[in-house]
């Protein structure tokens, strides 16, 4: 075998453009317009591949998608990746692949000690032994099967390339553009309608440019380029090429990735997105996505240069590429039949047709004896002999006896064609089986989709053509365009197919040899037997336990023969058994593009509050909280977290603290019902609420549970604004727009989000009223005049606010609201004006420590959706007379228990203990571990720990069975192994008379 | 039954593997049993395997209306373990775990179980409270776990990034290292092989299209292949668990929802353990085969088709990418759906129902893979007496009207 | 991803809109009236169809609104779109 296959003068590769290329380290040549296939089997490479199991050389099989065995590593370092198919991979100059699943190379791989086992590792091997001695399971079996699997190696770097999203609407979307594909294009872009065409290949035609045609005088391939340009032309027309349509969802959304630069080689393309995700809606589709050739099983049907005819005449016409000096062909339909004579005709190199019919058409004869090739009907390949190649191959009569060793360096094989039903599977579609055709075809289905060309039965030119063109018009006429109403084309019998699965069980014997179904993951004949015999008699069942089309190329070639098999071993026919269904994607998509620019930053929106910038330049650390940003704490140099809360913390008691509140939800309320609806969602009442005034208020959900909380205002007699905390915002918002909409149209109440159209600055602690003064001083803000939880309206630092005279803390307490776009301008005129008296910038550690010396709740941290308001002692929020959601639920049997878990302070007997939160509590040292006679000695656990440099001791709130109770014993905390005596106390530490909330003066 | 080893397998290669027999007989029904299983997914193979074992009750068939172990148990992530919150799923879940561990040897199959480790990670402080708090509570369940920290993350999973520049950084985890995966439908192959052993008819194919009751007690079922008598019912059909519960005029507190998941193409081993997510909402392990097996949430509506909204795969492998950078050029290779009934309190339903002798086994949500040997414990129990076991007593359909839920939702997690 | 037809807004993705489980579940007129079995019928059971189904959807994105659905819980096919308030429509169930 020379190692120059090409054929002068033949294929559609640019000859004046070599591209180098390496491939297991060898530096080879090719030409711009080959698939690294292509160029590999061009320098007479046959041998590209280890199989999965046992290791078995294996070449290239096929020309396209549903390649098995030429699986390779491309490229290094950040952009290497693994699996893909040689056959789908446009050669660029210095591209650099090498085999996987294969060690220490290729030509000598060292599992292939596997095939020696072979007897042994059959279907379902595993789940049959490796079970003793138990210890060695871990430690030993498994091991060894992981380390046996998989095939490419993940890169281990990230990926330096980007990927993007589109969205695209469109009238019809015609997927696949052969024949059938450019016809229907054509005729429906020549209507004006919106049209995508798309097609995975770069260049379009389908069959057209690797099989003989005459369309309008010109041949397939120019009539292909003629049609790309008028659809280019037409404004209307969007066309695809390099772009595989994956999958086929509801309400005809397709989804589909496009390749754009992997062509080009890899950091090449800076700046352009490497792959765009298609999402498409169409009114109507039309699938035109062809068919797949078969094999046929016989014996070591896998060896290299065992290849379908369509990959050889494919190789051949549009590659000029030759697989080798002496082909044999081994058919059973028409089309394999023409593929080998045409391959012949391109090649000169396939002088003998084993057909298994008896009866081949006189015309396809004509052409066989007229090209000098020699036709052996009703005969059979039993047997291909070889090592990294075939070298030949035994050929019996199906009837009758002799057989015959041919000599020959390649097979061209072609069981029949398989439509490629998967994206109209998918859809979902039904099928049918056509016994005449030997294949699944589209049958019915729910989406507006069309099918046409190959996909349709109609596999031949011609009528692919008029196919496609038909079924086109059946769509514009369903979109209400005036077409002309010509019938659909019937088909005749195009294959003349005698179907042949495998030689064994056409013969009714054992041949020699490996029989195999699916390549990839070395599924053979006696595999699917086994399965049979075993039980596993469902098409699925069969499928898992052999992994039959569970590999990269999820069984294109392999689906039907293995069900032909597993059918045959029933003795049930086809239909009987029925296919597995077909699911996304149709092609291996890559998850970056999957992930698109969701990514890093962008991979969920960051919310910041207008005076974000002065925290951060403030050396603000920050928390996530829901998607916002929040000053965690201040640091000052050379503080960590526990030094700066300390200080912060003492600044609130003691001076003065500001905090940047904005982030809390606010909604506006309004309407003549408004009242009316808080009483129905909040657990206490409304009505009587004075305009001017706030209060505190619960909500719970149908079940009784705590919701969330916060104050609200009443800004006028029918104008409230709800505070909520600020991970539920628009949660709470969903909730009232819910009720108010579906429960409640008869309430005229409007709800308005105006979380981001108010900025909060929290002005608290002793001096925060002189701070206020100073800002303000129109405004009168002692305690008679501005009583607490009441607001007023006024100027403070020159701009039109809203304060309100609310604590979350205990101190005296002002939050003012200014328009956004005022915020920082606030912000910064209060750090100004607070200077002279001690004002304190604060984080959430120190707003938690403060509420929770206060012995206030958090939403999500003292309730987690088991809590009503009475376990947190909030039963002062809920009204004895009116209703409210979830009331009726505090009178089920559980919810009314009084032992309930309920919210009790803690007080460690070693004052610097700060038990972490999540900590659970025990009785006492006896029952402080699991018992299995008892089960867990957790009687609840710790939600709120911090250290108080005001109670100059640890603290803690947490949820107690029957905690109330409880209080003034000792409980104790289960702790890096031992257990911390704490003391249960109410759950307000610090001022418990309220005193500091009107400030100490 | 014929017995799983080395030995036996080398003995039946020297015969070309044509010694092997049905892993289960393909049974045509009887016209009367003292149970009869509707569904015969993992749970409703391993009851009718522990009613057979543990409560001497052979004479019982399991009805699937397609092929078994076709539904959740053929269609999920194989995640194992036991981590939960409340005492009640704690007890159950472990019970379920400590099966596992022997499940080898008891049904005489490789299972692939392997505990790998399940990492629960924790992105923002809400999330490090609530793992200490699941944590604290396994350990004293006697379920174990572990707390680490981000670099313990890293060192337990050198891939995954816990760089603080991420968009929720990595701030802990909870580690079970008991947890981890097994071969799904090896599971449904080995309890019905096993059932089948004990005498317990496995019959596919066979679509209950009605249930037959009597003064308020059930006494058979009607399928498409006729009518069957039965002393007792059990209902464990996961997803269409409210269709059979209609028939007998009961209705659940539970919603069918697709739920997607993905695998990879098979990659060379590199991801060690299991990994989940709740706040960037993902979940990673890597198969046997050298698959990533990636899953996420449940579509939002009702569905009885195994098919799912393509959104939600874009948003999961957006938080994988998020997670693992060094994956964004592997490929995705085939997606699949089931079809999960979710309960209110992300806690399963076990237990008697108002027609008697009418059992229900339901509502395991997106988690029920994990459960097989326990739920099919607890269940043959109830089945057997009447009562339910200890282990999912608190699992009544009951709860929902006093109160009692068992919410398991990983405790909302909501900040102020 | 479904497409769905907001009754204000016209055919929309899937994405835009919330679920809201199943249609006409009214509140109760008078939950104290009610047993525990009959409030927690309210409350946490709903019916899980195979097929036909009227549903409630939220134009999140968009309008806010809500509204029903007739839905096919098999084929997803939607049948009919109407406002809150309004009958479902003939044979849409």
């Amino acid at each position: 075998m020379g190692s120059n296959a090409r054929i002068a003068g033949a294929g559609r590769i640019d000859r004046m453009l070599p591209l180098d290329f390496t491939f297991n380290g060898r530096r080879l040549q090719g030409y711009a317009g080959d698939t690294l296939a292509s160029a590999l089997l061009a320098n007479g490479i046959h041998l590209v591949a280890r199989s999965f199991k046992y290791h078995r050389p294996r070449g290239i099989l096929s020309a396209g998608n549903e390649e098995p065995n030429a699986v390779v590593q491309l490229e290094q370092g950040p952009y290497t990746e693994p699996n893909l198919r040689a056959t789908e991979i446009e050669l660029y100059g210095g591209l650099s692949a090498s085999s996987v699943n294969c060690f220490p190379s290729l030509e000598f791989d060292f599992g292939a000690i596997n095939g020696l086992a072979s007897s042994i590792l059959v279907a379902g091997f595993y789940n049959k032994t490796f079970m003793w001695p138990r210890s060695f399971w871990k430690k030993v079996y498994e091991p060894i099967l992981r380390a046996a699997a998989g095939l490419g190696v993940a890169p281990d770097a990230p990926d330096p390339d980007t990927y993007d999203r589109m969205h695209w609407h469109c009238d019809v979307l015609i997927v696949g553009a052969g024949p059938a594909g450019l016809s229907a294009a054509l005729q429906a872009g020549r209507q004006g309608v919106r049209t995508v065409l798309v097609e995975e290949a770069h260049e379009l035609g389908g069959s057209l440019l690797s099989r003989p045609a005459e369309i309008d005088g010109l041949t397939g391939a120019a009539w292909a380029a003629r049609a790309a340009e008028e659809l280019d032309a037409l404004p209307n027309v969007l066309v695809l090429n390099r772009t595989s349509v994956f999958g086929y969802y509801d309400h005809n959304y397709l989804m589909a990735v496009e390749r754009r630069t992997d062509h080009l080689g890899p950091g090449r393309t800076p700046g352009v997105a490497r792959k765009r995700l298609w999402h498409f809606r169409a009114k109507r589709v039309i699938l035109a996505t062809g068919a797949h050739e078969r094999p046929i099983v016989f014996g070591n049907n896998d060896l290299p240069g065992i290849v379908l005819a369509n990959a050889a005449g494919t190789y051949a016409t549009r590659y000029g590429v030759s697989l080798g000096e002496r082909g044999v062909a081994f058919v059973n339909n028409d089309h394999g039949f023409a593929l080998a004579v045409e391959t012949h005709a391109a090649a000169g190199n396939v002088p003998t047709i084993v057909d298994a019919r008896d009866a081949v058409g006189d015309a396809l004869l004509r052409r066989a004896s007229q090209a000098g090739i020699q036709v052996l009907r009703g005969s059979v390949i039993t047997f291909a002999h070889g090592g990294k190649r075939v070298e030949s191959v035994d050929v019996r009569p199906v009837k009758g006896t002799g057989m015959a060793r041919i000599a020959c360096d390649h097979v061209l094989v072609s069981g029949g064609l398989s439509p490629a039903v998967h994206l109209y599977s998918q859809a979902p579609g039904k099928l049918r089986y056509d016994a005449q055709l030997a294949c699944f075809l589209p049958d019915q289905c729910i989406q507006a989709v069309e099918v046409a060309g190959a996909l349709n039965a109609r596999f031949l030119v011609g009528s692919a053509l008029a196919d496609g063109t038909s079924a086109a018009q059946r769509t514009l006429s369903a979109l209400g365009h005036p077409a002309p109403a010509t019938p659909p084309v019937q088909a005749g019998d195009e294959l003349h197919i005698q179907p042949l699965w495998s030689v064994q069980s056409l013969l009714g014997e054992t041949l020699p040899g490996k029989h195999f179904v699916d390549y990839q993951n070395d599924v053979s004949e006696r595999d699917i037997l086994l399965a049979s015999r075993e039980g596993f008699r469902s098409v699925e069942h069969a499928k898992r336990y052999t992994t039959t089309g569970m590999a990269t190329d999820q069984g294109k070639t392999s689906n039907v023969v293995g069900l032909a098999i597993l059918a045959g071993s029933l003795g049930k026919s086809i239909p009987e058994v029925g296919t597995t269904t077909f699911r996304p994607p149709f092609t291996p998509v890559t998850f970056g593009a999957l992930a698109g620019r969701d990514r890093g930053t962008l991979s969920d929106p960051v919310r910041m509050t207008p005076m974000h910038a002065w925290h951060a330049t403030n050396g603000a650390v920050f928390e996530d909280v829901g998607q916002w940003k929040r000053p965690w704490y201040f640091p000052h140099a050379g503080e960590d977290m526990h030094a700066a809360v300390a200080r912060e913390t003492k600044a609130l008691r003691t001076t003065a603290g500001v905090m940047d509140a904005t982030t809390l939800g606010k909604i506006d309320i309004q309407g003549p019902d408004a009242a009316e609806f808080l009483n129905r969602v909040y657990t206490n009442a409304w009505t009587k609420l004075a305009v001017g005034s706030c209060r505190y208020g619960v909500m719970c959900k149908p079940d009784g549970m705590v919701m969330d909380d916060g104050v609200t205002a009443r800004l006028s007699e029918h104008h409230f604004l709800m505070t909520t905390t600020t991970g539920n915002a628009a949660r709470v918002l969903d909730w009232l727009e819910e009720w108010l909409q579906t429960e409640w149209p008869d309430l005229k109440v409007y709800c308005t989000s105006v979380t981001e159209q108010w900025a909060t600055t929290a002005v608290v602690g002793p001096n925060a009223r002189k701070i206020l003064e100073a800002l303000a001083p129109d405004m009168d803000f002692s305690n008679a005049a501005f009583p607490f939880m009441t607001f007023r309206e006024g100027v403070v630092a020159g701009l039109e606010a809203r304060v309100f005279r609310i604590s979350f803390n205990g101190e005296l307490s002002y939050e003012i609201n200014v328009p956004a776009w005022h915020g920082l301008a606030l912000w910064t005129a209060v750090i100004e004006a607070g200077q002279p008296h001690g004002l304190t910038p604060y984080g959430t550690e120190t707003m938690h420590v403060a509420r929770a010396e206060k012995g206030y709740i958090i939403i999500g941290q003292e309730t987690d959706g088991t809590v009503t308001p009475h376990d947190v002692g909030l039963e002062w929020a809920v009204s004895k007379q009116k209703d409210f959601i979830g009331k009726r639920s505090f009178a089920r049997a559980d919810t009314s228990r009084p032992d309930r878990k309920q919210l009790v302070g803690l007080l460690p007997k070693d004052k610097s203990f700060v038990a972490a939160e999540g900590s659970h509590l025990v009785s006492g040292p006896g029952r402080a571990a699991f018992d299995p006679a008892r089960g867990s000695p957790s009687i609840g656990h710790i939600t709120s720990s911090y250290h108080s440099p005001n109670l100059e001791s640890a603290f803690a709130l947490a949820l107690i069975t029957n905690g109330r109770a409880l209080h003034g014993q000792t409980v104790h905390c289960v702790h890096a192994g031992g257990l911390q005596p704490m003391q249960v106390v109410d759950p307000v530490f610090f001022d418990k008379e309220g005193k500091r909330r009107d400030g100490i003066d | 039954m014929q017995r799983f080893s080395l030995l036996s397998l080398l003995q039946n290669s020297l015969s070309g593997h044509t010694g092997w027999k049905p892993f289960w007989r393909d049974a045509a029904p009887k016209q009367r049993y003292d149970a009869i299983i509707i569904g015969g997914g993992g749970h409703g193979l391993a009851t009718a395997y522990y009613l057979a074992k543990n409560h001497g009750l052979t004479n019982v068939a399991v009805l699937e209306k397609g092929w078994i172990g076709g539904g959740n148990t053929g269609r999920n992530t194989t995640i194992i373990r036991s981590n939960y919150l409340w005492n009640e799923s704690g007890a159950l879940y472990e019970h379920s775990l400590k099966l596992w561990e022997g499940l080898n040897e008891d049904l005489n199959i490789n299972l692939m179980f392997s505990q790998r480790g399940v990492i629960n990670l924790a992105h923002n402080l809400g999330d490090v409270r609530e793992g200490i708090r699941r944590v604290e509570a396994n350990r004293l369940n006697g379920i174990d776990g572990e707390w680490l920290t981000p670099e313990q993350v890293k060192e337990f999973c050198p891939i995954i990034d816990i760089s603080k520049t991420a968009r929720y950084p990595v701030m802990g985890a909870t580690l079970q290292r008991r947890g981890g995966t097994a071969r799904h439908d090896t599971v449904a192959w080995g309890y019905a092989r096993a059932a089948d052993s004990l005498g317990v008819d496995i019959i596919q194919n066979c679509e209950v299209t009605g249930i037959l009751r009597e003064d308020g007690r059930v006494t058979g079922v009607r399928t498409n292949r006729g009518t069957i008598m039965a002393g007792k019912v059990g209902v464990v059909a996961a997803g269409h668990t409210s269709v059979l519960a209609s028939m007998a005029d009961i209705r659940l507190p539970l919603q069918s929802h697709p739920l997607q998941a993905l695998v990879s193409e098979p990659i060379k081993p590199i991801h060690p353990c299991v990994i989940m997510s709740n706040a960037v909402h993902v979940y990673l392990s890597q198969s046997d085969k050298g698959e990533l097996v990636i899953g996420a949430g449940i579509d939002a509506f009702n569905s009885y088709s195994q098919r799912g909204s393509f959104h939600i795969i874009e948003h999961q492998m957006a938080a994988l990418i998020e997670l693992f950078p060094i994956f964004s050029r592997v490929r995705m290779m085939r997606t699949w759906g089931g079809i999960v009934d979710v309960c209110p309190d992300a806690s399963p339903i076990v237990s008697k129902t108002p027609v008697k002798n009418l059992f229900i086994n339901c509502g395991w949500g997106t988690g029920g893979f994990k459960a097989t040997p326990g739920s099919g414990w607890v269940f043959a129990h109830t089945i057997a007496t009447g009562e339910p076991h200890p282990l999912n007593a608190a699992f009544s359909l009951d709860r929902f009207t006093s109160g009692a839920l068992i919410d398991e939702h990983g405790a909302a997690a909501v900040a102020h | 991803m479904l497409k769905i037809a907001c009754p204000w807004c016209g055919e929309r993705e899937e994405m835009e809109f919330s679920y809201g489980g199943q249609a006409h579940i009214a509140y109760p007129k008078d939950p104290h009236a009610l047993s525990d079995e009959q409030w927690a019928q309210f409350v946490f059971m709903r019916d899980n169809p195979k097929g036909a189904f009227l549903e409630r959807w939220v134009h999140s994105h968009g309008c806010r609104r809500w509204f029903n659905v007739a839905r096919h819980t098999v084929t997803h096919e939607i049948s009919a779109v109407y406002k809150p308030g309004e009958p479902p429509p003939a044979g849409s169930r």
